[in-house]
């Protein structure tokens, strides 16, 4: 189902003369829509006159099913949210539990969430820069971004003894401690990050093709980005400083010294470069906190079957795609009573409609990809 | 291939053409067997896992296996996620745009029998062998990259028990246990 044409309708613009319109549909399967998404694209000639995103492809009824399973039972289902950063969905879903239990979470756990979840973060984001390149025909790119990934992965493996679905946060703290050895191979890793971006943004940023196909397209203003309650780099793509870590800043993070990028033009070419340099300011985050931790347990003391106080409780954190928040009603007994999850990616996504018009088809796929949408989280 | 599948029948009736067509079959399944393009039907996580493999460290290039999604040129459909009630009719309708012979592999809990979602989801469909001819199943949540390239050596050792005379009748009809017009292409406005 590439692309088809599925009507050829005669139209008038606003003087009354008619237009030849031709809409277009791409996907659900289009290996330039990041998963399962279709889009109907109006197209006069080559320019996207209205760009319609269609979801659901994935829907797969997580928040319904939460409701069966026991507080515990759930985590596994937030790791198949955001498949692309497992980690994320994890810790908002614990966070929340823990604020409707009342929940502790150890020091170390903290500090351990922190690293994994800045792994996932330059995971994530190699993922997002990868896919954008590949968009714009660069697929060595893809090769060098997912080099990177991969060696995250392998970590977190070596971890959690899982490559993609980690189930490594947990209420009350984490899963498991480091194994023996991780400590450094991860310093390695974060002190062999930075040459590595910057041979990305040489590579890549640096190029002029890239700049030819990204710079100036699907150009987003800082009051639209708000205004559709966008987050995460495609926000702060548009100059909108807004980082939870710093503004709402949970766990461990104040305790760290780093930037939040910002890009101003808030076109495509921003949006990617946003997400490289947080990266880098995330391998740093990770340095530090490899210094600052301490040794000590890594779990409180949490029963099995968490049955907390009848009420309510929403927390969010900064996921690689913006305010990932999770929000649980409890009625008292050992299942949520319903569970929301308010997806970035979801609000990203709903951007589409507002950049693509006025650029060609193939700066649509471009324009796509630089929302970064994973449909796991969209569709839920 | 229908040119090729009367061919076999033809040579299954002359005499000694036996031999021809065991000669024939060797060659074909050779070369069918080492050159499979796949379509990566990728819908949920496992897609993850299914761009790994085809990346450098794991590269099932190697194999002979190489990404490429468009149906017309594929021999083998990689199902690498949850597929759901609003995403199969796209995905049969992509199965049907392959030209025989192809092959599916099942990539996945999901794929192969909903997984996770498989108890109480209401709209996961439980397995993708409800609708598509399965050759190889890989489970796990997800695979790992090695298990698909184990899948697509497995599925070469299928393909070389396979003769062009027999016809892959057990192919051709699957209709969707569900409710779903094919040509819309599933749901949408
Ligand atoms: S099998 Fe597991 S990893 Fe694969 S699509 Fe299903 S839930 Fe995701």
């Amino acid at each position: 189902m590439t692309l088809t044409v599925e009507s050829r309708q005669r139209v008038t613009d606003a003087r009354g003369s008619a237009i030849d319109e031709l809409v277009v549909n791409v996907g659900p399967s289009h290996p330039s829509t990041h998963g399962v998404c279709r889009v109907i694209a109006h197209l006069e000639g080559e320019i996207v006159t209205k760009a319609d995103p269609v979801i659901g492809y994935l829907h797969r009824g997580i928040e319904k099913m939460a409701e069966n399973r026991t507080y515990l039972q759930v985590v596994p289902l937030t790791d198949r949210l955001d498949y692309v950063g497992s980690m994320y969905a994890n810790w908002a879903y614990c966070r929340s539990v823990e604020r409707l239990a009342g929940i502790t979470v150890p020091e170390r756990a903290e500090y351990l969430r922190v690293i994994t979840c800045e792994l996932q973060r330059i995971a994530s984001h190699m993922m997002a820069i990868g896919s954008s390149a590949a968009d714009t025909g660069a697929s060595t790119m893809f090769l060098y971004a997912f080099e990177v990934r991969e060696r995250i992965i392998e970590m977190f493996e070596e971890l959690c003894g899982s490559r993609l679905t980690y189930n490594y946060v947990r209420p009350g703290g984490v899963s498991f401690d480091l194994p023996e050895g991780w400590v450094d191979l991860c310093r390695t890793f974060c002190e062999g990050l930075t040459d590595k971006l910057a041979e990305m943004d040489r590579l890549f940023f640096g190029n002029v093709i890239t700049r030819g196909r990204m710079k100036g397209v699907g150009v987003l203003s800082a009051e639209d980005a708000v205004g559709w309650g966008a987050s995460g780099p495609v926000a702060r793509g548009s100059g909108v400083d807004w980082d939870l870590r710093k503004d709402d800043a949970y766990s461990v993070y104040p305790r760290f010294d780093f930037e939040v990028p910002l890009g101003d033009a808030g076109d495509c070419y921003d949006r990617a470069r946003v997400r490289l340099f947080e990266s880098y300011e995330s391998g740093t985050i990770v340095m530090q906190a490899l210094e600052q931790m301490e040794p000590g347990p890594v779990n409180a003391p949490v029963s099995r079957l968490i049955a907390p106080r009848a009420g309510e409780a929403y927390d969010h954190i900064e996921s690689a795609r913006g305010s990932l928040g999770v929000y649980l009603v409890s009625d008292g007994s050992p299942r949520p009573y319903r569970m929301k999850v308010r997806s970035p990616a979801f609000c990203n996504l709903a951007l589409l409609k507002v950049l693509a018009p006025g650029h060609t088809l193939s700066d649509l796929v471009v324009i796509l990809g630089s929302l970064d949408p994973v449909f796991g989280e969209v569709d839920r | 291939m229908a040119f090729v599948d009367s061919l076999g029948s033809a040579l299954e009736r002359a005499p000694g053409g036996g031999i021809v067509l065991t000669s024939i079959d060797a060659l074909m399944d050779w070369s069918r067997g080492h050159s499979l393009w796949a379509m990566p039907m990728g819908t949920a996580c496992c897609a993850m896992e299914l761009i790994a493999a085809s990346f450098s460290k794991f590269d099932f290039d190697r194999l002979g296996t190489f990404p490429r999604p468009d149906p017309r040129h594929v021999d083998v459909m990689v199902v690498a996620g949850t597929v759901t009630t609003k995403m199969a009719p796209a995905v049969k309708r992509l199965w049907e745009q392959m030209p025989d012979p192809k092959w599916c592999i099942a990539m996945g809990n999901c794929a192969v029998s909903g997984g996770i979602f498989y108890y109480d989801s209401y709209s996961v469909v439980r397995g993708v062998d409800e609708f598509l001819p399965v050759d190889v199943y890989i489970c796990g949540c997800p695979p790992r990259p090695e298990s698909l390239m184990d899948a697509v050596i497995q599925l070469r050792a299928r393909i070389a028990t396979e003769s062009i005379g027999s016809t892959t009748e057990h192919r051709a009809k699957y209709i969707l246990p569900f409710d779903a017009d094919p040509s819309q292409g599933g749901g949408g406005e």
